[in-house]
């Protein structure tokens, strides 16, 4: 049997033998260049493409170093050098809180950049707000565990395991920080400058780093936290 | 104002039709359509998580599975927030945005696996401490 089937048009035959591959076609949609995507001669993509795909590229090179972290408390999770291990030093109701204000800062900020759309300055300043107050709690929830456990001698120089265990929740709440502080000067560029194209853009990257935030966050209350206590 | 600033399309109209998008980002639409993604997303994203927390500390299911419910759960919800909160799709408009997701996590899987991949043989090879501190007497 011949491996190809019954051809759907002559013109089809013709297209596969002179480019296999399709190249410079895409998958779908409109045939020729269009304006704006950056293909062929169309000219360059809009910049508010290009800004938020560079932001992309820039947020998926911090989950990668996000998972050497990972990597590192995987490997060193057991090395507790006889001091206190993961259930010990968890209190997973604190996490769960922790959870909940990460994940609803998540959803008011892009309640935020729905009103972003709608050139609506006050509800984009109220749920900006909320946004950060969110992301405060937070942080002020992870400080309070540190200072716990540093209270209760668990530091990072007691074993492998914690160093990992503090450097990695640490960093990202160092991200969720300065992720508030990018928050702030937001809240004041806007106000200020109000809906320029930059300050759309900046506020599209910034929605993309507290979502990014919150989906490393996923990661680390289900192997540091859930994992190390429940089973 | 430079020219690279200037931008017919918002003149004309047709900036509703751009044809790629940047992730986080869409075609011009009503709050509405982002408001009922975000509910959407929320709303996947509470019962996910608490699935998990309930799961945790739970007996429901056979134990050694748990971890492999939680880890499960996870990527799930990561794929949530991927497509209600960063709009990343598998139209055509977002061919760019995907392949680098791909890459990234294609990293990501190499550097978890790997590290413990290669810290266990390690481990497992490795002389007992009991024995080391015989052998330097």
């Amino acid at each position: 049997m011949s491996d190809m089937g019954l051809p759907a048009s002559v013109g089809a035959i013709r297209r596969v033998r002179e480019d296999p591959h399709r190249l410079g076609y895409r998958a779908h949609g409109a045939a020729e260049d269009v304006e704006g995507t950056g293909h062929g001669k169309s000219g360059p993509a809009h910049k508010r493409i290009i800004v938020g795909y560079g932001f992309w590229i820039f947020l998926l090179s911090d989950i990668v170093m996000f998972s050497c972290f990972f990597a590192a408390f995987a490997v060193q999770r057991g090395a507790t050098a006889g001091g206190p291990s993961i259930p010990q030093i968890v209190d997973i109701r604190r996490v769960g809180f922790e959870t909940a204000a990460l994940l609803l800062s998540s959803y008011t900020c892009m309640l935020s950049f729905a009103a972003t759309n709608r050139r609506n300055l006050l509800w984009t300043q109220i749920f900006l707000f909320v946004t950060g107050l969110l992301g405060l709690i937070f942080v002020l929830l992870e400080l309070q565990e540190f200072i716990e456990l540093a209270g209760k001698g668990i530091t990072p120089q007691r074993s492998g395991m914690l160093t990992s265990f503090f450097g990695l929740v640490g960093l990202h709440g160092l991200h969720v920080t300065l992720g508030g502080v990018w928050l702030a000067t937001m809240m004041a560029q806007v106000q200020i400058k109000g809906f320029r194209r930059e300050i759309v853009h900046r506020l599209i990257c910034f929605n993309l780093f507290w979502h990014a935030l919150d989906i490393v966050w996923i990661g680390i209350f289900t192997i540091v936290y859930l994992m190390g206590s429940g089973a | 104002m430079s020219d690279l600033e200037f931008d017919p399309r918002r003149t004309t109209g047709t900036l509703d039709h751009r044809p790629d998008h940047a992730p986080g980002d869409e075609p011009l639409e009503d709050s509405g359509h982002w408001i009922y993604n975000a509910n959407l997303g929320l709303a996947f994203s509470i019962v996910l998580t608490a699935a998990a927390f309930f799961l945790a500390g739970s007996h429901v299911i056979y134990g050694p599975s748990i971890p492999v419910a939680l880890i499960v759960l996870a990527i799930a919800q990561m794929g949530v927030h991927l497509v209600f909160f960063l709009h990343i799709t598998t139209g055509p408009d977002n061919t760019n945005n995907v392949l680098a997701l791909a890459f990234g996590v294609l990293v990501v899987f190499l550097i978890g696996a790997g590290s413990i991949w290669i810290m266990d043989h390690l481990n497992q090879n490795m002389m007992p401490m009991e024995q080391m501190i015989q052998m330097e007497r």
